[in-house]
């Protein structure tokens, strides 16, 4: 089987997976489910990382270093917020 | 031990604290450790990538995450709770865009090799820079409606909808060009030159099209398009997977694209709309005047002290916040009115409509820093049970959300599920005036016999409210 079909396959369940425990996020944590998903859209920066860290060519170097920053800043300030609200979230 | 194997081990264990840590927000309890376990999956993943991989170019690497910490950290640390949806929009448009450059960036990286494409990854490198321009801008676009710096109307413009078609079937094609450059040959334009220019063209495009899909769609319905950017930017960062060949970006990706969908589909059902008519439909105006004959029918007007006498002497109280309750930010002296409420004996709760607010949960959020405890705000269904033994349900700045004309089947809100406030004994809604909502038609709620027009600013006349009840 060759690497496209297995990260197809992975894909495809993962999509499965993410769907079954997300549809359980009650409508109270939306927003936080939101910019939780958000920061862990910041994946990207694994992706930024492998392609700026083997000092390629300067135009890779380029997009390679903008995707880092913009990655960094997803994830840091996605998983910053979502803390910040939920840790609002209080029972009383 | 072979050492290749640690990297995906590593992957592996991210991946399961990525759905575990997604697991524990269905509970407000655990959501906050859910989120910590997030944050450490992608820490895990960071580290391992960086020590796999051969970094050659420390100083490159480390300042750009020390850049990007600084401004997410300083972003998320001083952001106004309010300006929540706009926040989300951007780090939403940033993380499409980081996977866009990913995906360019080895697009360049192979063209340089002079080696074809080929098409497994040709797809991929498309997929990954389409999906990520259309997500960087579009969010950006979103996040000017949401800050008020692009009109909340929908912008529409005569064969808007053809040109759009036109656009999307040209960037297609371009892809197609690239992935297999056999059309590139056929049209002599082989060679790697012509591909980089065909590959900013498609960026280009890509970038054209976000903006181009995003203004026609009006402000009310940000919900809609903040999910679906979400969606988009998973499915980016899982594409840029598959141009690495890297497990787990396609996870986490796929993880988010999964997210944004469920509440795509939530919202659209919470307006029993289709997602092509949100998309497409241009639906709705702000601040719109026409359409409504207001004056010809009475309304009860209340002042304050009037309000908070109904309200002091109820036993049950349901308040339902919209849209104006965050741009007034009266989120505070509600809380206060409601604890004045609570220790006169009354019993409150919150209704809170799906797609009240900019983005799914806005209200929650709003009302949460406001310290007002979650098990006290219901959703629909729950507080729709209620209705019927509420004595007062308090209207902050909803209108569309609690119109009955949701019932009139030749309504344009017709089907859409709303909170049934008519069926208390008392309403009171608190509003600027009697303009129609978002959707741009008249509420026949306010005209009832049993509802209580509290008109002005919410943050002023709840503070007015706060001393009434006191002295009540």
């Amino acid at each position: 089987m060759g690497e496209l079909l297995i990260g197809l396959y992975v894909f495809v369940l993962a999509t499965l997976a993410g769907r079954e425990v997300i549809s359980k996020v009650p409508p109270t944590l939306h927003t936080p489910l939101m910019s939780g998903a958000n920061a862990i859209s910041g994946i990207a920066i694994i992706g930024a990382l492998v392609v700026t860290g083997s000092a390629p060519s300067l135009p890779v170097r380029i997009l390679g270093t903008a995707g880092i920053v913009m990655a960094t800043i997803n994830v840091v300030g996605g998983f910053m917020v979502t803390d910040r609200m939920l840790q609002m979230f209080r029972k009383r | 031990m072979d050492t290749t194997i640690i990297a995906p081990i590593a992957y592996l264990i991210s991946a399961i604290l990525f759905v575990s840590g997604i697991k524990k927000l269905s509970s407000p309890a655990t959501a906050r450790s859910g989120n910590v376990r997030a944050s450490l999956a992608m820490l895990l993943a960071i580290v391992v990538t960086l020590l796999e991989h051969e970094i050659l170019d420390w100083t490159t690497v480390a300042g750009a995450i020390i850049a990007g910490a600084v401004i997410g950290g300083i972003l998320a640390r001083y952001i106004q709770m309010t300006a929540m949806p706009q926040l989300v929009a951007v780090f939403n448009g940033f993380g499409g865009g980081a996977s866009a450059a990913v995906a360019a960036a080895e697009f360049v990286r192979l063209s340089g090799t002079g080696a074809a494409l080929g098409a497994g990854s040709g797809v991929t490198i498309v997929l990954g820079t389409l999906i990520g321009a259309v997500t960087l801008s579009g969010s950006l676009i979103a996040f000017g409606k949401l800050q008020g710096v692009v009109t909340g109307n929908p912008v529409t413009f005569p064969l808007q909808k053809p040109l759009n078609a036109l656009l999307f079937l040209a960037i297609v094609v371009a892809g197609a060009g690239l992935a297999s450059d056999t059309i590139l040959q056929g049209l002599g334009l082989g060679g790697a030159e012509a591909g980089t220019w065909l590959f900013m063209a498609l960026v280009g495009g890509a970038l054209l099209l976000g903006v181009l899909l995003v203004i026609p769609i009006g402000g009310a319905d940000m919900p809609v398009v903040v999910s679906l950017l979400n969606s988009y930017s998973g499915l980016a960062a899982a594409a840029t997977g598959f141009v690495l060949g890297n497990m787990i970006l396609i996870i986490a990706g796929a993880l988010v694209g999964a997210a944004g969908l469920i509440l795509t589909q939530l919202m659209c059902k919470a307006m029993n709309r289709s997602l092509g008519n949100v998309a497409f439909g241009a639906f709705g105006t702000e601040g719109q005047v026409a359409r409504v004959k207001t004056g010809e029918r009475p309304v009860r007007d209340v002042d304050a002290e009037q309000a908070a006498m109904v309200l002091a002497y109820a036993n049950s109280v349901a308040v339902v916040p919209g849209y104006g309750l965050a741009v007034a930010q009266a989120q505070h002296e509600l809380k206060k009115v409601c604890d004045l409420l609570e220790e006169r004996g009354v019993t409150v709760r919150f209704g809170v409509h799906p797609v009240a607010g900019r983005m799914p949960g806005h209200m929650n959020v709003l009302l949460a820093e406001a310290d007002v405890s979650y098990d006290k705000l219901l959703d629909l269904d729950d507080i729709n049970a209620e209705f019927d033994s509420t004595d007062v349900v308090l209207i902050v700045g909803a209108n569309d959300v609690v119109n009955p004309a949701a019932r009139d089947p030749d309504s344009v809100i017709a089907g859409m599920p709303i909170l049934d406030v008519d069926r208390a004994r008392n309403v009171i809604v608190m509003k600027r005036s009697l303009s129609p909502g978002f959707a741009g038609i008249d509420n026949d709620l306010f005209y009832m016999e049993h509802t209580m027009m509290f008109f002005g600013d919410a943050k002023d006349q709840m503070s007015e409210l706060v001393k009434e009840v006191r002295e009540a």
